[in-house]
């Protein structure tokens, strides 16, 4: 009965690569895990879960080494899901990204009794979707992966159930991405009228050069303009404060790293694999973009109080920074896209890094001011000298990780030798000044304040599984900056992954 | 021997400091004596480094060209490699580094500033001896780069922690301004790689791969170079953070400031911005002269108008690198050598300075010149040491601070053929006007503060009392050095000269400038 299915809907399995989304597969087996955990021990079963999640993480990590020990490019479904070194690499970064939130997550959600289960799970499921993310060459696979990646952080965001602030992060960020999924379907779906195909190869020579259609240049602002959304790039970025101040913190970190990192995966496909031939469209965006979310991220950072909502200006602004070498994507070809994975890598270190302090030091203050850190050097001196490498590597001062990153980025703008490029080079100059203010501001708090007379000043303490998430962080901060070879080694590789 | 101080003679010195802070890291703060001990031990094993490399360099016998030179694969992926090497120009600025470092950790021994805290306080002193070793030993622009930032941490740190009333903003000021330089600065290096006609960081072969980059682009690129050495000098009108991060900074730091921190724009010019980009130079000469004219008049008046000691002598550092950057704008290699004997005159004289501004700070607890006085009475040893540094700081002869100053007017006389004579003699008679203020507001700040009676709030101020041993201890290299300099100044310029000959004669040497000048024209 079964056999005669295929002849009847007409429809014949594809080969499936097993090797190829073993990642994929065996993050759903250990969410699904988790969840069942839950069903069957209840209770006794809450001790394992964040346990369980972190070593699941770290299995998925496996066949990615497997694969890339391999070296092969497989591709799926007639080019839809492609596995190649750029998509292992990010995948890898999802995973650890991952991993190191769930170690943040540990203490957090287990003292403020949230349910852990469903936490760990809705987690796995959306790095999932970024890890899908990574292999989608395909406009239906990007939206599959992007909304499996979303919707599990709805829920996150307002993990937080009695505390309004976390439900209004929640609702926010809810309505924000459902609004800019809505402007990139209808951009997706003008493409696919005009290519009559879904995947990113055949759009890219329907779109091409020759075809005068003004509906190209809609279809290519609206999709891009929904991604913006995702990366918390200027004048898209307003969910961005609130969602971060309202969510658990750790969510909040996870939104900052892996979410916007996401965000930036679907982008580098859409410009390098989707609109290749039209960079006279997607630059001058892309450099509105940049110069807009640099310059407007970092002034009204300027001006924050809450340690957190800092954060989500700061990551407004290095959002532009990210999006700067794509803006001469065209010009430069494959170095731009290296950028981009270099800043997105050591962005990820050091911004885990920076809220596995926060994290830290909110459980002493309990509070999210930026007063609340005023002399905390007397009293945690580990705490600070970490925070410290996190921030002034946000800033971009050597030999913390963040130099190379922003070196990485001048390095792609100058190189394109246009004025749109120098222009961008001088602008992102003056920017990394301005940032360095904000980020100096909490340094200064922590380092040149006194502690105030009513604070508790026994020294932190501070949980092992935060101590080894900060361990990673600043090791990994460190290592890029010192030896960036160790970050370019990687990179190289993925420069012939897509066609340009 | 050689052959170790070859292949590892930089390599250790540099990073030396660093192991040292991480040594101290791992001990608890309340072991002081040991923290002292440490960051002694490293910085003297470091300065005994520096003298065996002075002894190698004096019998390689090849000052013009880079000695103990390393170059090995750093970031591959963008042509920047670990290439370190000193010649006759970075040489005496890397000893002064050496020499200036454990001095600093022996003055500061039983008084550290508050709130006291030395671990951190010396851990950050030995990173800031990472970062300027590294800079004068740097021969890739990007590992350049990345040490000329590693020192702004911890003197932003020094200041913010252990400086005066209003730290905080002398801070962040210093750490801005110097950031935005920086940025530029980069950029400029990026446009230089990307340019030239290979793409290469290395210092040594840039001068000749950049000849090919068309004049006008040149001219850009320096333009950057000149903002991020420019206002780490500083010169007018960058100059502002500078008299805010000195009067702030707690005594250390404005040693270091003064001895170090500011050579690293000058020799940015004479080791970077000028080899690489004689053509752009030649363009700018006239307007960084200008500059640095304005720099010696301005710094001279706004010393004048001072109450406070230290912050006297900050804006006497205005002035004193006015003439450094006149020497470097004449592109003669007779203006550099002075350029680069002013330097390192510049920081024994105005580290001296700045140390005993700090003393009498210590003794006074007031830098305020109008209730000060009497110093030759109170603590007569330590006022006839401030009466003979501010000799050596307006350029008596027979003293350092003569030959950085004089030569460089001399040279302003006849500068590189490419630039206008009459505009750098003008420049020339305004800078030797600048010499009759500095002697103006030196022997007015000596008799304010070290004629004359004790004010009566100090006369029986049991605080006031004489040069310590810890204090002697760390001036007299620095006094027997300025005399020995001013007496002998072939000592430096006998090794400053092949070098400068050697990097910068090709184009700017005013018998071959034409020839040389007429061929990139004609390209």
């Amino acid at each position: 009965m079964l056999s005669a299915l295929p002849s009847i809907v007409g429809f014949v399995r594809p080969d499936i690569d097993w090797h190829a989304v073993a990642p994929e597969l065996t993050l759903l087996g250990v969410g699904a895990v988790v969840t069942l955990l839950d069903i069957v021990l209840l209770e006794r079963g809450r001790a394992y879960t964040s346990a369980l999640a972190g070593i699941g993480l770290l299995v998925a990590l496996i066949p990615i080494v497997t694969l890339a020990a391999d070296g092969t490019t497989r591709e799926m479904f007639g080019g839809a899901f492609v596995v190649d070194d750029f998509a292992l690499i990010l995948k890898a970064m999802f995973i650890v990204v991952a991993y190191i939130v769930v170690l943040l997550s540990t203490n957090y959600v287990a003292e403020g009794d949230y349910w852990e289960n469903e936490y760990y799970g809705l987690m796995l499921s959306a790095v999932m979707g970024m890890v899908l993310m990574a292999s989608a060459r395909d406009l239906v696979t990007i939206f599959v992966a992007l909304e499996l990646l979303s919707i599990p952080a709805y829920l996150l965001a307002a993990w937080r159930k009695a505390d309004p602030k976390s439900n209004e992060a929640g609702l926010k960020y809810y309505l924000m991405g459902v609004f800019a999924s809505a402007i990139m379907l209808y951009g997706m779906s003008l493409l696919f009228g005009l290519a009559g195909d879904t995947r990113l190869s055949v759009i890219s020579d329907a779109v091409s050069g020759g075809n005068a259609n003004p509906v190209v240049i809609l279809a290519i602002i609206f999709v891009i303009v929904g991604f913006a959304f995702k990366v918390s790039g200027f004048p898209f970025h307003m969910w961005a404060p609130d969602t971060y101040e309202g969510a658990p913190t750790p969510v909040t970190a996870f939104l900052a790293v892996a979410s916007k990192a996401a965000g930036f995966v679907a982008l580098m496909q859409l410009v390098y694999a989707g609109f290749p031939g039209r960079d006279d469209v997607y630059q001058p965006l892309l450099w509105i973009l940049a110069v807009g979310s640099m310059t407007a991220g970092n002034l009204i950072a300027l001006r924050q109080e809450n340690i957190v909502r800092l954060m989500a200006y700061s990551g407004v602004s290095q959002a532009g920074f990210m999006l700067a070498p794509l803006a001469v994507a065209g010009d430069i070809g494959g170095e731009a896209l290296s950028a981009v994975i270099i800043y997105v890598l050591i962005y990820a270190a050091m911004n885990l890094g920076a809220f596995a302090v926060i994290i830290a030091v909110a459980r002493r203050t309990a509070s999210g001011e930026i007063r609340s850190y005023a002399g905390l050097f007397k009293y945690a001196p580990g705490m600070t000298i970490l925070m410290t490498i996190f921030l002034f590597s946000l800033a971009g001062i050597p030999p913390l990780g963040g130099w190379f990153a922003k070196f990485a980025v001048f390095r792609a703008v100058v190189e394109a030798d246009t004025g749109w490029g120098y222009s961008l080079a001088a602008i992102a100059a003056v920017n990394s000044v301005i940032a360095l203010f904000y980020y100096a501001k909490v340094a200064r708090m922590m380092w040149f304040e006194d502690v105030p007379e009513e604070a508790d000043t026994s020294s932190l303490r501070v949980p092992p599984s935060l101590v080894a998430a900060l361990s990673l962080t600043a090791a990994a901060t460190l290592l890029f900056g010192i030896y960036p070879a160790a970050i370019t080694h990687f990179t190289e590789g993925t420069l012939i992954a897509l066609p340009y | 021997m050689g052959e170790f101080l070859n292949d590892w003679g930089l390599s250790i010195p540099t990073f030396l400091p660093i192991i040292g802070a991480a040594v101290m890291l791992l001990i608890p703060k309340d072991r002081e004596q040991l923290h002292k001990l440490i960051a002694l031990a490293t910085t003297v094993v470091v300065a005994v480094f520096g003298l065996l490399l002075l002894i190698q360099f004096i019998d390689n016998d090849n000052y013009g060209a880079l000695n103990f030179v390393v170059d090995k694969g750093w970031i591959d992926v963008i042509d920047s490699r670990y290439i370190m090497g000193v010649d006759g120009i970075s040489l005496p600025l890397m000893l002064l580094t050496m020499l200036i470092v454990p001095l600093c950790v022996i003055y500061s021994w039983n008084h550290f500033p508050e709130p006291h805290n030395p671990k951190a306080f010396l851990m950050l002193l030995l990173i800031l001896e990472t970062g300027m070793i590294g800079t004068f030993a740097a021969q890739d622009l990007i590992l350049f780069f990345v040490f000329f930032e590693v020192v702004l941490l911890p003197m932003y740190f020094m200041i913010g922690v252990w400086g005066g009333e209003n730290r905080r903003y002398a801070a962040i000021k210093f750490f801005l301004f110097t950031l935005f330089g920086s940025a530029l600065m980069l950029v400029s290096f990026l446009a230089l790689y990307f340019l030239a006609d290979a793409s290469t960081f290395d210092m040594r072969l840039l001068p000749e791969a950049a000849a090919g980059i068309a004049k006008s682009s040149q001219v850009w690129v320096f333009g950057g170079m000149f903002l991020g050495f420019g206002i780490k000098v500083p010169m007018f009108p960058f100059h502002t953070w500078l008299p805010d991060a000195h009067t702030e900074a707690p005594t250390v730091g404005s040693v270091i400031l003064a001895a170090v921190l500011l050579k690293l724009g000058t020799y940015g010019f004479v080791r970077i911005a000028i080899p690489i980009l004689p053509e752009a130079a030649a363009e700018w000469a006239p307007f960084i002269g200008l500059l640095a004219v304005i720099g010696i008049i301005y710094g001279a008046l706004g010393c004048l108008a001072q109450r406070d000691l230290k912050r006297l002598v900050a804006f006497s550092s205005v002035a004193h690198m006015g003439f450094v950057m006149l020497g470097i704008a004449t592109l003669t290699d007779f203006g550099i050598n002075a350029a680069v004997f002013g330097m390192v005159a510049h920081g024994l004289i105005t580290g001296m300075l700045f140390f005993l501004a700090g003393s009498v700070k210590e003794r006074y607890h007031t830098l305020d010149m109008s209730r000060l006085g009497g110093l030759l009475v109170q603590a007569p040893r330590m006022g006839w040491i401030l009466g003979f540094c501010a000799m050596a700081s307006l350029g008596l002869p027979g003293l350092a601070g003569f030959w950085g100053e004089f030569p460089a007017i001399l040279a302003s006389y006849n500068p590189a053929a490419v630039l206008a004579e009459e505009t750098f003699r003008s420049y020339m008679v305004i800078a030797a006007l600048g010499t009759v203020l500095a002697a103006g507001y030196l022997l007015w700040m000596l008799q304010k503060t070290a004629f004359g009676t004790p004010r009566e709030e100090f006369a029986n101020d049991p605080h006031v009392h004489d040069a310590t041993v810890s204090e002697y201890m760390a001036w007299a290299p620095l006094i027997i050095l300025i005399l020995v300099l001013g007496v002998y100044p072939h000592l430096l310029f006998g090794a400053t000269d092949p070098a400068v000959v050697n990097s910068l004669s090709e184009c700017l040497d005013s018998s071959t400038s034409g020839a040389c000048f007429d061929a990139a024209a004609g390209k």
